[in-house]
Formats: structure tokens, sequence, C-alpha cells
């Protein structure tokens, strides 16, 4: 059975102003005009990934880190408050699966990868803040680098 | 890809792809690189296979057979490891900044 997350986040953080759940009325929706082995694909993260020497994330903190494609796991590092982050620490690619990414565009499963990949912590309280300020430049730079579609990994 | 449904549910992103498995392994437990590459596959094939705007794509796979107790524990209190204190945090970002910096 899937987990209820909102009720256990309500309990969770009960000590707190209750946290208002973004809910949309409709769904955006751009159909694929050709096939994913044509396409570029980009990997954003919100599992607070970190390439070297790149700054460590924050609580509410909305910037985003660009990681290079190229990245080995000894490169990437994890923080975030919101998840136990021992597993993703161990193998990045439980929540940035970037080898694997890597590999499916060897193996011409997707067109290209976009590099770079992109991460950022998701545990941002204010969703304006993610809808009007990080979002935004992260569109920005899917467009600028021709990214057909994205692939979103939370944590 | 999400784990948490009813979220998912709520934000109605265009395309998504569900898997049961504790949070901070969406897409895979560590090591595993052929599970997690299978995963992956499955979320690519996804955007040719969904068609309807909103639509959620199930998988089959399972976290552990033998025991699903991660799914009360997952997100409830005493659940998320202490914090280390604010010096051990700060010196262990220390630490990886210079192991970067040596090169």
């Amino acid at each position: 059975m899937p987990v209820a997350y909102i009720p256990r986040t309500r309990d969770l953080y009960s000590d707190f102003t209750p946290y208002r759940w973004v809910e949309n009325q409709s769904t955006p929706f751009a159909p694929l005009t050709k096939p994913v082995a044509e396409c570029r694909i980009a990997l954003i993260s919100s599992g607070g990934i970190m390439y070297r020497d790149q700054p460590r994330f924050h609580r509410e903190d909305a910037s985003y880190r660009r990681i290079p494609t190229r990245a080995r796991p000894d490169e990437l590092s994890v923080w975030h408050f919101g998840y136990p982050t021992r597993d993703a620490k161990r193998d990045a690619n439980c929540v940035f699966p970037l080898q694997r990414m890597r590999e499916l565009e060897a193996a011409g499963v997707i067109g290209e990868l976009v590099d770079p990949a992109f991460s950022f912590m998701g545990g941002i309280y204010s969703a304006r803040k993610v809808r009007d300020e990080l979002a935004p430049q992260i569109l920005d730079e899917l467009k600028r680098a021709h990214a057909d579609a994205f692939f979103l990994v939370p944590a | 890809m999400t784990s948490a449904l009813d979220i998912t549910q709520s934000v109605k992103p265009p395309r998504a792809v569900f898997i049961n498995f504790p949070l901070g392994h969406q897409t895979g437990p560590p090591d595993q690189p052929e599970l997690q590459r299978q995963i992956v596959v499955d979320a690519m094939r996804a955007f040719e296979s969904i068609s309807s705007p909103g639509s959620i794509v199930e998988l089959p796979y399972v976290w552990d057979a033998n025991d699903r107790s991660w799914e009360d524990l997952d997100y409830t209190r005493g659940w998320m490891p202490e914090r280390p204190a604010r010096e051990v945090a700060d010196a262990l970002e220390a630490e990886r900044q210079a192991k970067f910096r040596r090169g």
C-alpha cells in the first residue's frame, strides 16, 4: 500500500504551522514530438546533490547546483535535512541516477543526456519560492540547453 | 519519479512514475545498478506511453517482499537519524571542501 505522506507530514511537523500543500487543479501537458531515443533529456534531483567543492545546502535553501554529467561518484556529496541520506551518500544513484542515465545514453535508450544535470535541496518550505524563483531559473537553463524533456527525481 | 503518491496526486505533474520504495530511494536501493537501471528505463518509457495529462504509471517493484514494516515507519517520528551538532556538521563540511580543493 502506498504510504500516505500528507497526514504523516502533518504529524511529524505538528509543532509547526500546518503546511499548505500545493493543490493544482489542472495539469500542463506537452506531448513528445519525437521518440525518447532522439530526445535530449535533462536530469534534475531534489535530493540535495553537490559536485566537488560546491557549497553545501542549508535549510530554506532554494538555490541549485549544476552537476557535470561526467562527474565521478566520488565527486558527489549529499546534504538534505528531510530524508535519511545514508544510502544516497553511499550511492547517489538512489536519488540522482546520473550513472544510469549515462548508460541509457550510451545504449541509445535516450538521445542525449543534457550536460549539466541539476540538483537542489527539496526541503523548501515556501512553495512560492520554488514556483517563482527556483523553477524559472532551472527552466531557463533547460531552454538554453535545448532540452526536450526533463526527468525529475525527488528524495 | 515519485514515492509519495498522495503528494503527486495533489501536485498533478504532467507525467509521473510511482514506485513504492522508502523515501530516499526513488530510483532504487544503493549499489544495485541493474535494478536502478530498470527503474530509470521504465521511467523513460513512460515519456512515450503516457498520453493523457496527469497519468501516474505504477511500477511493480517491491522493496522487500518479506518485510513491509518500512511502510509503517517511513516519515514518522524517530525515523530520521539524529542530526549532528552544528560544530560537527561545520567540521565535516570544512573537511569536504578541503578534500576537493586539494584536487
